[in-house]
């Protein structure tokens, strides 16, 4: 494939732009970076306009924007998870994080871990959460770089070895550079600029292709009909129905405990801007319904089927569905932008996820078990370390093994984050929940949901859990997160019944309102 | 969710009516059967999509009406 320059040089224009972007940030809402809460939290005073952007940023990543329409691309229907997963999302959000928000404020919690070591009063199991939070988002950054090097391939920059990846290197170490500098000022910075790039870049695409391809009944009549809605089960099972239902209910209750979104989140000033985003994020559901629709209009365009792209989809497989539909539909240059909005995609989350895993790091495992008399300025400078370590340990995984690692290590990400919700989420509204309890019903929960991810050969997250001979294939982080419940539930009759309850707790009922 | 809405005065009460109604979210989306079909179509659209297109549009209109009952908590 030959290097198309066009599209090339629009996308290091604007790549370029942001960077700039990126370290002028650090004067934005000037603030003294040499504090943890300022680094990585902005002070807490971003507004409604710059949460909002910054959670869409932070959420719909580089990886959605390829990944979901490469589902509808290859597997169909049950791509769609995705829509009744963020119509969940924000509610949950409205009713449940404005508490979180309120107590965090309260008592100057910036990470879940802080909360949960405050309101149980538990070393243990604040680290237990805090080494959550940090393993399930590495893998998660290491596929922020997929999504880049799938659009630089698209662009026909690649080579063999080392100098294949330096594309890739560069975007990190730039990355790297202004999050270190500017902290999540920078990232808040760049995800208004690569909102409104992904909003002009959908629009185009599902006004234009459409148009292109003879509307959608077209688009739609290009899927094989076994794939166009959910198979209807069988004698003896849920089928895909409990598997697509699961999915969506267990991505929703996952999705707010990553750490990158608890930090998006407490980085708002006030309760009300939270509120008032999850009354506004729908917005971005339409557009990610949108995006899985792009793997359709792919299907109709007969993408595959062009000779120029056939090593391109050799090496990426479905994942190169989406930049071969905009390469097929667009000019060069739109192209250069579409693919821009993509790559910066990237850059939004990545920079989130590493400032909201160096809060983790920092927080609750180095000053709570190495420097507990720390300086405010050591905390900062030691979380600025870390983001680095975590970003190139995410840039290597990428660099040296295969792809293959660092999707099913997201896979498993969801499963084990999801283990955090009986502390984090249970623990907004009661105490009942005894903590020796609660680490034990993680314990139990990340055992049993690694082992049903075992079981699938980590191919998959849909485990056929049968009882009685009717199989329910649901979402493994949905039932090993009822394991785990349940586990806490009976352990604290236990330990509550034999008088062996702790009850430590420094937050008071009215620090939640 | 879990605040007990006793002893409050009667906005807070409806305030907390408001957020119970977002439950509504969870059968709407969770019961597949509900919504797997192709027919009737939209504007060439299988129902089993501009369904949840729809149901994105609800899940906003419920989530506005929360926020606007719940502006005094």
């Amino acid at each position: 494939m030959v290097v198309n320059w066009t599209a090339l040089t629009v996308f290091v224009l604007f790549f370029g732009a942001v960077t700039i972007l990126g370290f002028v940030a650090s004067r934005w809402r000037k603030g003294d970076l040499s504090l943890l809460s300022e680094w990585g939290l902005a002070g807490g005073r971003f507004g409604t306009m710059v949460t909002w952007f910054l959670l869409g940023g932070d959420l719909y990543t580089a990886y959605t924007f390829i990944a979901v329409p490469a589902l509808a691309f290859g597997a169909g229907a049950i791509a769609f998870f995705a829509v009744p997963y963020t119509i969940l999302v924000y509610p949950f959000v409205f009713v449940v994080f404005p508490r979180l928000w309120s107590v965090s404020r309260r008592h100057r919690y910036i990470t879940a871990a802080d909360f949960v070591r405050g309101r149980f009063g538990n070393r243990s199991l604040a680290l237990a959460v805090a080494v959550t939070g940090i393993v399930a988002t590495m893998p998660y950054i290491a596929l922020q770089l997929v999504g880049i090097e799938v659009v630089i391939a698209a662009m026909g920059v690649q080579a063999a070895g080392v100098v294949g990846e330096l594309p890739l290197i560069i975007a990190f170490v730039i990355l790297a550079a202004f999050t270190y500098t500017s902290g999540l000022r920078a990232p808040a910075a760049i995800a208004i600029v690569k909102d409104v790039m992904i909003y002009v870049t959908v629009v185009t695409a599902i006004v234009v292709v459409p148009m292109q391809l003879g509307g959608f009944g077209r688009i739609f009549a290009a899927v094989p009909p076994a794939k166009l809605i959910l198979p209807h089960p069988g004698p003896g099972t849920f089928g895909s129905y409990s598997a697509f239902a699961t999915l969506a209910f267990g991505s929703a209750l996952a999705l707010f405990l990553y750490p990158h979104a608890v930090t998006g989140v407490l980085s708002a000033a006030s309760r009300r801007a939270i509120r008032r985003n999850s009354a506004l994020l729908p917005a971005y559901s339409i557009v990610l319904a949108l995006i899985a629709l792009l793997g359709f209009m792919a299907l109709a365009a007969g993408v595959a089927k062009a000779p120029e792209s056939a090593p391109l989809f050799k090496q990426y497989g479905a994942n190169f569905a989406v930049p071969a539909l905009i390469l097929q539909a667009f000019p060069n240059w739109f192209a250069g932008f579409a693919f821009a909005a993509i790559g910066i995609g990237a850059l939004v989350p990545a920079a989130i996820m590493s400032i909201a895993a160096a809060n983790l790091f920092t927080r609750n495992i180095y000053r709570a078990y190495f420097r507990p008399d720390c300086s405010p300025a050591q905390e900062a400078q030691m979380a600025k370390w870390v983001s680095l370590v975590v970003k190139f340990g995410a840039l290597l995984f990428i660099i040296l093994l295969p792809q293959q690692y660092a999707i099913q290590l997201q896979l498993l990400g969801g499963v084990w984050i999801v283990q955090t919700l009986p502390a984090v989420i249970l623990g907004l509204y009661t105490r009942w929940l005894e903590p020796k309890a609660l680490l034990l019903g993680w314990l139990a929960g990340i055992a049993s949901g690694t082992w049903m991810a075992a079981v699938l050969d980590f191919k998959s997250s849909t485990y056929p859990l049968t009882v009685g001979g009717f199989t329910m294939p649901g979402y493994a982080a949905f039932y090993s997160v009822l394991v785990n419940l349940a586990v806490a539930i009976v352990l604290t009759i236990v330990f509550r019944g034999v008088g062996a309850a702790d009850n430590e707790d420094e937050t008071a009922v009215a620090d939640y309102r | 969710m879990a605040d007990s809405s006793e002893g409050r005065p009667a906005g807070r009460r409806r305030a907390s009516w408001s957020l119970w109604l977002l439950l509504i979210l969870v059968p709407l989306t969770m019961w597949v059967p509900l919504y797997n079909r192709v027919e009737p179509t939209l504007a060439g659209f299988p129902f089993f999509y501009w369904f949840q297109l729809l149901s994105i549009v609800i899940g906003a209109v419920l989530t506005a009406l929360a926020y606007f009952m719940t502006k005094n908590d």
